[in-house]
């Protein structure tokens, strides 16, 4: 059945190329016996062993032996396709072959490292020549397709991330949509108070971003709005986004606030999202004074008109403008952009979780969160640290790796929590002149200036008490425990058990994905590590992409992170992004489904198989027409064929059985 | 010039293909008057030895209809491969192994055995089986030796085109011993049929959905059936997407899903692994469980998928049949 | 491999895997970074997609004399192409009864769902799958005893043999 399409060019002449990377290969498999082995093989013409084949020398073994005509399709055994398929491809293309003429044989990756016994290592890598040399015979060339690419880009998420790569875009001059959930931007980064190590104010540094934002002529900002649905691929993304109702109109809206103070609850009664409960706001509010965009926003879950229809709705007779619109509905807005990024942050862990130390349950223990908004001057106390009965503390206890380096909860180190220790250690200090003992396991500090902050923390008042805090409780067994939180821990340097009595406990939580961190996943169709973060597509060398072209991550939503990390992936996945758009065209890999239309009988099989709408029917002709442009080349339709009428290039029925042969019945 | 010899043979097979040739009716007139038959043992009194005395290549053609199952049939398609220019496999059987290929779910022994001692119908106290050789008192008596796998033609001498079907459809037959005899024929090894599945001719094909969205597989007698709409989409199997066409969707057209006699397209390595490929692909669940139930309605997936092609499949036959031994200890 | 040196060397199991590119063969690669040892007996063929499986494969890998083969794709609602995997899943079960009824064990036909991140999954299977295969034994699909072109002398015919008297009506 498999005929060796060989066009104008005679009989195919096969290279085979063995690499020892380094000693990466060589050490496990015999390189000289593959290549006396791959000289026997159908087809071959010219068989070479390197050192490293994706050096320059290496590649140009290749083109040499291209340009000289002793070979026209080539078989390079070394390392993982997914490693350097790119190159070689490359390297075939520049040599004046045909890229796609071309096919690994993975003897690192699947042989030499993951091998102990040589002959059997040796057997695996001949197999895998041999599979790779049995349907290169069969190999078309083919070409890449060049689709314009929209020259817009959609930022997820407004934190610090998503608000840098949202102003880097936009400054190169690209239209950007910023799509945040809650009402405003701001993220994390606007409840903090100062931030490590160098103590600026955070809002101070953060406003002016977030205004840049809303004022920019080239972002559209859609706060309270959740993307639902992306359909195409890189370069022509359409994307579907839900924007809820405020019941206030933006456009109008002056930020004025008269509607709050209107508002018929005479006092806040409603839990504070961003003062993380500790103060309460009415059901019209704005979330703090800097938000972005400033626009009031009503809550339906507590405003009175939306629980009863019987408000006197002051709020509407205050607002000149006739903001107020109680008839507002969601809205879907469909919009078209080249590339994505995510910058969907993260939530810290709930503290609750641990109950032995005791959140919930004692009134002083705080999360660092809530902790933040404490010492916050803006925030719900003006910056006031005092305990439940009014005094400020004399002794506060940090306990670090709440929900980090746990079997129990998270195995990972959330990064941030040491550094924001010390520094609310340094705040809370500054704010109630408290000794603090600081309950650490390991101090991490690596970061320009960190270990320097580390150490002038030590110097204040501030003890340090290696050890996990076993238990946090009101039990006194002395008499000075009597009122106080108790942390008993072993102080592992000491070797003893320590009961240390406090006023005031800060839980130090980690970082923790999400709670819908899956379901976003699977709308932009990329993938999470085990531990639920976004998961990158080479944790070296590809930090901001995904395996999903032109979505890129930034931030925390790829794993823990601080704010110079977060604003340093935000700059390289804008620039990722910008670097598709500026080139005005993406190629599309050829391994798309194609279809022989004689072959086809209409029966449709193919076409409901398809989730890109790639395969249609076309009433005409009475045949399936595969759309290029849409197929992904997942080979799925190829599969359910009942007649064999739709092949995938690259990977053509006969392609896959040549490898089949090849792969089990030489070795 | 004198005509073209044919001849027919028939090996592990109905006689329908035999009856097939009839039913070309008064067509069959002009073809007797081009050609010499000279060997057709269902039809006329050719022996063995007059096909020995022809010397190599002097038959024009070959038809031979029926699967290769036993020492006689094996012998008989050799001498006529070295007799004839042409071999054609007539019918399923010869080309795809055909029903007689069922055959291979087995093992000899137990075939011997189902049919010669367990069948109701039967009645054999003495246990007496066949044998190759066996001496009675009139003297010694032979019979062919029966193998354990059913095999293709193809498998067991080389064949020139393939008619395909259960019979060969007559359009198909009269348009190849035209093209035999204008000499206009297509690459050897090709099947003497159209390359498109059934769904292309079927008188249904309109009336299929995009997505058939299949909870639930039904057999014929199950339901009333709709004669205008597709089968599948009615949750019946029927093969037609996998089935070559050429035979006018006789068997739909009446009512009854395709059972795929006609084989599979020429891209088509193996039928049977089609077939479920392209009805699994079908189903609407993600439910392991689920589909899973789904698919358990098809009861018999060997005698579904492979009916009529299970010897020429990439595995050719069944490997192990613990089942039926155990079965045999009961009696 | 001649008989000769199969009965010379104990029976090492050649199994055939398709790997989706995005999650399985990835996770593979990852195991190799990380250098996780397993059994050797496993060769990869890489696909775009466990969707792209056919049957037809499986059988063909059969065929050219694997002992088993295993199918690894992206765990359910993780397909890089939305649902691929469960195409593989449906046609993988139908399969599975086909091949139970050819008479094909059930170990020799494996389907994994295996994330990018789980290189020590691979390491596990690859193991598993090594060790369930060579328990089985080879894969033989050789032509049975009467198989042979020549016919067979009666007297090496067990049923026959027993049956020396014709019965007369």
């Amino acid at each position: 059945m498999s005929q060796v399409e060989t066009g104008s060019n005679g009989t195919p002449k096969v290279g085979v190329y063995v690499c020892h990377c380094g000693i990466n290969i060589s050490q496990k498999v015999e390189i000289s016996e593959t290549v006396e082995f791959a000289k026997k093989l159908p087809y071959v013409t010219v068989v070479r062993e390197y050192k490293f084949m994706c050096s320059d020398p290496g590649q140009e073994l290749i083109q040499q032996d291209i340009r000289e005509g002793l070979v026209d399709r080539v078989v390079v055994a070394s390392c993982s396709p997914l490693m350097h398929e790119h190159t070689f491809r490359g390297a075939m293309a520049a040599g004046g072959g045909n890229p796609f003429l071309f096919q690994m044989a993975n003897i690192r990756e699947h042989v030499s490292w993951v091998t102990v016994d040589k002959k059997a290592a040796t057997k695996k890598a001949k197999a895998l020549i041999a599979a790779a040399v049995e349907r290169i015979a069969l190999h078309q060339p083919l070409e890449r397709v060049q689709v314009p690419v929209h020259p817009d880009v959609l930022v997820v998420g407004g934190g610090i991330a998503g608000i840098h790569a949202a102003l880097t875009l936009a400054d190169s001059g690209k239209k950007v949509y910023l799509v945040e959930r809650e009402p405003t931007i701001g993220g994390h980064m606007a409840k903090l108070d100062k931030t490590f190590p160098t103590l600026d104010c955070s809002a101070c540094i953060l406003t002016p971003k977030m205004s840049a934002v809303g004022a920019h002529p080239n972002i559209t900002l859609w706060t309270y709005s959740e993307v639902t649905k992306v359909d195409g691929y890189v370069g022509n993304f359409k994307v579907t986004v839900k924007r809820k109702p405020r019941y206030v109109d933006e456009e109008k809206c002056v930020g004025c606030l008269e509607c709050i103070e209107a508002c018929i609850f005479k006092e806040g009664k409603f839990r504070s999202e961003f003062d993380e409960g500790l103060s309460k706001r009415k059901p019209v509010y704005i979330p703090f004074p800097q938000a972005t965009p400033l626009v009031a926003v009503i809550d339906p879950e507590t405003c009175i008109e939306f629980k009863t229809g019987k408000c006197k709705k002051s709020c509407a007779e205050v607002c000149a403008p006739e903001a107020i619109d109680f008839e507002q509905t969601e809205k879907i807005k469909e919009i078209e952009v080249g590339a994505i990024v995510l910058a969907t942050g993260f939530k810290t862990f709930d503290a609750a979780r641990v109950s032995r130390y005791g959140y919930g349950k004692y009134p002083n223990v705080y999360t660092s969160l809530e902790v933040e908004r404490l010492v916050n001057a803006a925030g719900p106390t003006g910056g006031e640290v005092l305990l439940d009965n009014g005094k400020k503390p004399k002794t506060v206890g940090i306990v670090h790796c709440v929900g980090s380096r746990d079997e129990n909860t998270n195995p990972y180190c959330s990064r941030v929590c040491c550094m924001y220790s010390l520094k609310l250690a340094h705040l809370l200090q500054e704010r109630t002149g408290a000794e603090i003992y600081d309950f650490y396991i390991d101090m991490r500090t690596p970061g320009k200036g960190y270990e320097e902050f580390y150490e002038r923390v030590s110097q204040e008042k501030v003890h340090f008490i290696r050890g996990r805090v076993g238990e946090i409780t009101d039990w006194a067994m002395e008499p000075e425990e009597v009122g106080k939180l108790v942390m008993r821990a072993e102080d592992t340097l000491m070797g003893a058990v320590r009961r240390v009595p406090v006023d005031m406990v800060v839980l130090a939580v980690g970082l923790e994905p999400q709670d819908d961190a899956e379901e976003v996943r699977r709308i932009f169709n990329i993938g999470c590590s085990h531990d639920g973060w976004f998961l990158e597509r080479h944790p070296k060398l590809a930090p901001v992409s995904t395996f999903t072209d032109g979505v890129f991550l930034a931030g925390a939503c790829q794993g823990p992170k601080d704010i110079p990390d977060s604003v340093a992936q935000a700059g390289a996945a804008a620039s990722e992004a910008m670097a598709i758009i500026d080139r005005g065209y993406v190629e599309l890999e050829p391994n798309t489904a194609f279809i022989i239309e004689d072959l086809c009988s209409g029966c449709k099989t193919c076409v409901a198989i398809c989730p890109f709408s790639a395969t249609s029917f076309d009433e005409e002709k009475k045949v399936v027409v595969v759309n290029g442009a849409l197929c992904k080349g997942c080979g799925t339709c190829v599969a359910a064929c009942p007649s064999g009428a739709l092949q995938q290039n690259l990977f053509t029925d006969e392609q896959i059985f040549h490898e089949i042969k090849g792969v089990v019945s030489y070795v | 010039m004198s005509k073209p010899k044919v001849g027919f043979y028939w090996c592990a097979s109905c006689g329908g293909c035999e009856e097939a040739v009839i039913d070309l009716a008064e067509d069959i007139l002009p073809i007797v008057e081009a050609v010499d038959i000279v060997f057709w043992p269902v039809a006329m009194d050719f022996k063995r030895a007059d096909v020995e005395a022809l010397s190599d290549g002097e038959l024009a053609v070959s038809f031979i209809n029926g699967s290769v199952r036993s020492s006689e049939q094996y012998e008989m398609v050799g001498l006529l491969r070295a007799k004839s220019q042409l071999i054609v496999a007539f019918g399923s059987c010869a080309h795809l192994g055909g029903i007689p290929g069922l055959a291979n779910m087995f093992d000899r022994k137990e075939m011997f055995e189902e049919i010669y001692l367990r069948l109701p119908s039967v009645n054999n106290d003495k246990r007496v089986m066949p044998a190759e050789e066996i001496t009675v008192p009139e003297g010694k008596l032979t019979l062919p030796a029966s193998w354990d796998t059913v095999k293709t033609l193809d498998q067991v001498i080389e064949v020139d085109y393939y008619l395909p079907g259960c019979p060969p459809p007559v359009d198909l037959i009269k348009e190849a011993v035209n093209a035999i005899l204008s000499g206009e024929l297509p690459p050897k090894g090709s099947v003497l049929a159209p390359d498109v599945a059934l769904c292309e001719e079927c008188p249904r094909r309109d009336s299929k959905p995009e997505e058939l969205a299949l909870k639930e597989f039904k057999r014929p007698h199950e339901i009333e059936i709709d004669p205008e709409k597709c089968l599948l989409a009615q949750g019946l199997l029927c093969l037609g997407p996998v089935t070559r066409k050429g035979c006018g969707a006789s068997c739909v057209s009446v009512n009854m899903p395709c059972t795929g006699c006609m084989g599979p397209t020429g891209r088509v390595m193996d039928y049977g692994a089609k077939a479920l490929s392209a009805i699994a692909s079908s189903v609407d669940s993600k439910d392991e469980h689920e589909i899973s139930a789904i698919l358990d309605r098809i009861v018999d997936p060997v005698g579904t998928f492979y009916r009529y092609s299970l010897p020429a499949s990439l595995l050719h036959r069944c490997y192990q049949q613990t089942a039926s031994e155990d079965e045999g200890k009961e009696q | 491999m001649s008989d000769n040196e199969a009965s010379k060397e104990p029976f090492e199991p050649k199994i055939v895997a398709f790997f989706c590119n995005w999650c399985t063969y990835t996770a593979a690669d990852l195991a190799g970074t990380a250098r996780m040892v397993y059994a050797p007996n496993i060769r990869v063929v890489r696909i775009m997609c466990s969707g792209r499986l056919d049957p037809q494969f499986v059988l063909a890998a059969f065929r050219d004399g694997a002992d088993g083969v295993l199918i690894g794709g992206c765990h359910p609602g993780d397909c890089h192409y939305q649902e691929g995997n469960y195409y593989a899943l449906r046609r993988f079960t139908l399969l599975k009864k086909l091949l139970k009824s050819m008479g094909i064990e059930e170990a020799r036909l494996r389907l994994e769902w295996i994330a990018a991140s789980e290189g020590d999954k691979v390491k596990k299977v690859m193991n598993d799958m090594t060790e369930a295969v060579r328990e089985l034994g080879p894969l033989r699909l050789e032509p049975r005893a009467y198989d042979l072109i020549q016919a067979q002398p009666a007297a090496e015919i067990e049923v026959t043999t027993s049956a020396q008297e014709v019965h007369h009506e």
